[in-house]
């Protein structure tokens, strides 16, 4: 036998940096593949991804940071990928650069270099690039950037190996000094130089004082020594005076001219750019009449096709839970009222099993919105709709997570960052929740079945959506002339070119999605079903009481009797205008800590959980309320009460519990008048 | 149209090619705008003056969206044919 030999293996801690839209994403896919994991960066809400690589002897930690145009302090992002490379010191930063739109994406990766770190630039994309006639001297361009290049392209996998080797080679070596490569002209230099004489603590450190002449809040903020902010802003006057605009927009234009000067010498463009192709796909998708028309009918097809492909996976797992559940009940005897074996099939297979099914819908939506965003249509859609976010008082750039919120709140709450003005930012996350969510889907995914006919099924489904957004832009619109009074700021946002999603990727974002969902029905839905499990179960009725009773009615006066019961009786004389009855206001209850528990619910108050499908409950649903009660029950859903996880990131969002109980309050009053009125009036109708 | 050839951007139709000579706008604003390439002295050609709504410039190879109001904050030059 070979004995064991020491293990060898190094690590390399590699970051990725990048523009958006840059290919980052599909470098890390390609890099990482499934060995991938999403946090958040400690204190902020900026999405951390991080994965792990083994290549040779060396095993790669990878950290994907935020996309990013620039390294200042305007935006959070920004402020956590230079902060992650200043204090973690990565072995290794790796700048993805897309090759067809160079001088843009050098300004980051020249920053890099100011910052001094080892790094690697990976020019994605370059089949792009080469169809659009770009023809790179790499030896040349990299002598004179004094930083290794690899052509790589992200989404056929090509250069990856090469970006390998390249990565480890530049983390042996000792790293060279190019900050000082981009000269800022005589005076600014002369200001440096000043200033590095005077402060010893500056000497070194040519970057720290390029950014105090930026006037970089975060960098100025760590200076105690107050004779260097007085020696900056001296500095600062002076070259104000001469240039007669902030020295920040000089710096930015000296990096541009530094860059636009390497690539003179190295970059030939052998064709005339041109977007043939996307400017022809852009003139129907963005035209002014027919854009918003095709936006509303490629939402109306997301949503046709996710109900109808999900329909078979769903049959499967009900399949599954059915048969799951009839197993563990054949450890008792037939009618045996067992407390585990209640707990089991009941509470546990009958809450989570219930809201697990809706994992295939869940999926096939994430994955819509995955092609949709990777094919850059998601940046349309936001230009497109910009006229319209324009009328409400929002621009454009607040449909993005919007959209998101068609997902879930919370990460839609969250990617209201990049929206830089805070009246804007703070209406958009109050009326996030009437966009439904991935949970509300669940319950609209039970309730249409039950109550429309095949064929209206997909137009229900829409109307529901529907009335959500319109709801949305309606309080949207009466918050910014109101409590968020103000200008709307302008907006400048990228288009990037239409590309073909990979599949990979597309599968990548649907499978996170898909774990974040199994992930919450394992926790906080399994700990609320047996909570409401015990809540619709106890206190017991005597056995004396329910003599004479057939099952049915016993099963329906204990439940009465059990403290969900009862809370939903008390609030029944409430909710009865709405059409709701005991039994709705027991689901209510419970859907006010997470929407899809509505489902679970539902399953556990008709006690459905012992037979094989939902379509059992769906039957008894039927048999029990009208369709418009059924559509009443969506409506209440969609706009009351958001759920315990979008309280508690509204409040961390806006800084203040005051807009989570302003939202939550708000939205239940919304609900119970737009119910009223509909189930009113429907009734009068119908 | 102003004095010398200078004008607003919501003035400039569409294939135009221009060279941007000032924003009005604010600091941060300034410097986004500039990480993006958006600072005096570049030139971009005008893509759709979206007449109403927004604004679709190509720079530097890239397309971007001008949101409203902010086309009518840059002030740019016809470029030299």
């Amino acid at each position: 036998m070979i004995p064991p030999m020491a293990e060898k293996i190094k690590k390399i801690t590699v970051a990725l940096a990048g523009n958006p839209n840059s290919g980052k994403t599909t470098i890390f896919n390609s890099l990482t593949g499934m060995r991938q994991h999403v946090g958040n960066y400690p204190g902020v809400t900026v999405e951390k991804k991080e994965g792990f690589c083994r290549y040779q002897d060396y095993e790669l930690d990878i950290i994907d940071l935020p996309g990013t145009y620039s390294l200042t302090a305007y935006s959070t992002e920004e402020v956590v990928s230079r902060n992650f490379i200043i204090e973690q010191k990565p072995d290794v930063v790796v700048d993805v650069v897309d090759a067809s739109n160079i001088e843009r994406n050098l300004y980051l990766a020249v920053q890099l270099m100011e910052l001094n770190v080892p790094l690697v630039l990976a020019f994605n994309m370059s089949d792009i690039a080469r169809q659009k006639g770009l023809v790179f001297d790499i030896e040349k361009l990299s002598a004179l950037l004094e930083v290794r290049i690899v052509q790589t392209v992200g989404n056929k996998k090509q250069g990856i190996d090469e970006l390998l080797d390249g990565i480890i080679q530049t983390a042996q070596q000792q790293p060279k000094n190019p900050a000082s490569l981009i000269k800022y002209g005589s005076e600014i230099e002369k200001e440096i130089e000043k200033l590095q004489q005077k402060f010893d603590e500056l000497r070194n450190d040519r970057w720290t004082v390029i950014k105090l002449l930026e006037q970089d809040a975060d960098v100025l903020g760590h200076i105690h020594n107050e004779e260097i902010v007085i020696s900056v802003m001296e500095s600062i006057l002076r070259l104000k005076n001469i240039f007669g605009e902030e020295p920040e927009i000089i710096i930015a234009d000296r990096r541009y001219g530094f860059i636009s000067g390497a690539c003179q010498e190295t970059v030939k463009n052998t064709v005339e750019i041109r977007h043939n192709r996307s400017d022809m796909i852009d003139t129907v998708m963005t035209h002014k009449i027919f854009g918003l028309p095709i936006f509303i009918a490629m939402m109306y097809i997301v949503f046709d096709l996710t109900f109808r492909f999900s329909e078979w996976p769903m049959g499967w797992l009900e399949m599954f839970f059915g048969w799951l559940g009839r197993g563990i009940s054949g450890f008792w005897s037939a009618g045996s009222d067992n407390i585990l074996k209640s707990l089991l099939v009941d509470g546990i297979i009958g809450g989570v099993g219930g809201v697990v099914v809706f994992l295939p819908n869940i999926m096939l939506l994430f994955a819509a919105i995955a092609i949709l965003e990777d094919s850059g249509y998601m940046a349309r859609a936001a230009f497109v709709t910009d006229r319209l976010m324009h009328k409400i008082g929002l621009h454009g750039k607040s449909f993005i997570p919007m959209l998101i919120g068609f997902g879930c709140s919370v990460p839609a709450i969250m990617a209201c960052r990049i929206l830089e003005n805070r009246r804007n930012r703070i209406t958009t996350i109050l009326v996030m929740p009437l966009f439904s969510c991935g949970a509300k889907l669940t319950i609209y995914a039970l309730i249409i079945p039950a109550f429309f006919a095949e064929q209206w099924r997909g137009p229900v489904m829409w109307l529901i959506y529907f009335i959500g957004i319109a709801l949305a832009v309606i309080a949207a619109k009466i918050l910014r002339i109101t409590l968020l009074k103000g200008e709307t700021i302008p907006y400048v946002m990228e288009l990037p070119p239409y590309r073909m999603p990979t599949a990979k990727s597309v599968l990548l974002h649907m499978w996170e999605r898909g774990w974040l969902y199994l992930k919450k029905a394992g926790t906080i839905i399994l700990l609320l079903s047996i909570i409401l499990w015990a809540a619709a179960r106890y206190p017991r009725m005597n056995a004396e009481k329910l003599a004479g009773l057939n099952d049915a009615e016993a099963q329906t006066a204990m439940l009465k009797y059990s403290v969900i019961g009862r809370a939903g009786s008390t609030l029944e004389p409430a909710l009865k205008p709405l059409g709701f009855d005991y039994k709705i206001a027991t689901a209510l209850i419970g859907s006010m800590a997470a929407k899809e528990v509505f489902v679970a619910q539902m399953g556990i108050v008709y006690a459905v959980s012992e037979h094989d499908d939902a379509s059992v409950l769906q039957e008894k649903l039927r048999s029990d309320y009208t369709p418009l009660q059924g559509f009443c029950v969506m409506l209440f859903c969609l706009i009351s009460a958001p759920c315990i996880a979008t309280i508690a990131i509204t409040r961390s969002e806006t800084g203040r519990i005051g807009w989570a109980i302003f939202q939550w309050a708000g939205l239940t009053t919304l609900a119970y008048m737009v119910t009223f009125v509909v189930y009113q009036v429907g009734m009068l109708i119908f | 149209m102003t004095t010398q050839g200078q004008t607003f951007l919501t003035n400039i139709t569409n294939g135009t090619k221009v060279r941007l000579l000032k924003i009005d706008a604010g600091q941060g604003l300034k410097a986004r705008l500039a990480a993006m390439g958006l600072l005096a002295g570049a030139e971009f050609k005008v893509i759709n003056n979206g007449h109403p709504g927004p604004f679709v410039i190509e720079l530097k190879g890239s397309r971007m969206v001008l949101g409203r109001g902010m086309a009518g904050k840059i002030i740019v030059k016809l470029s030299e044919r």
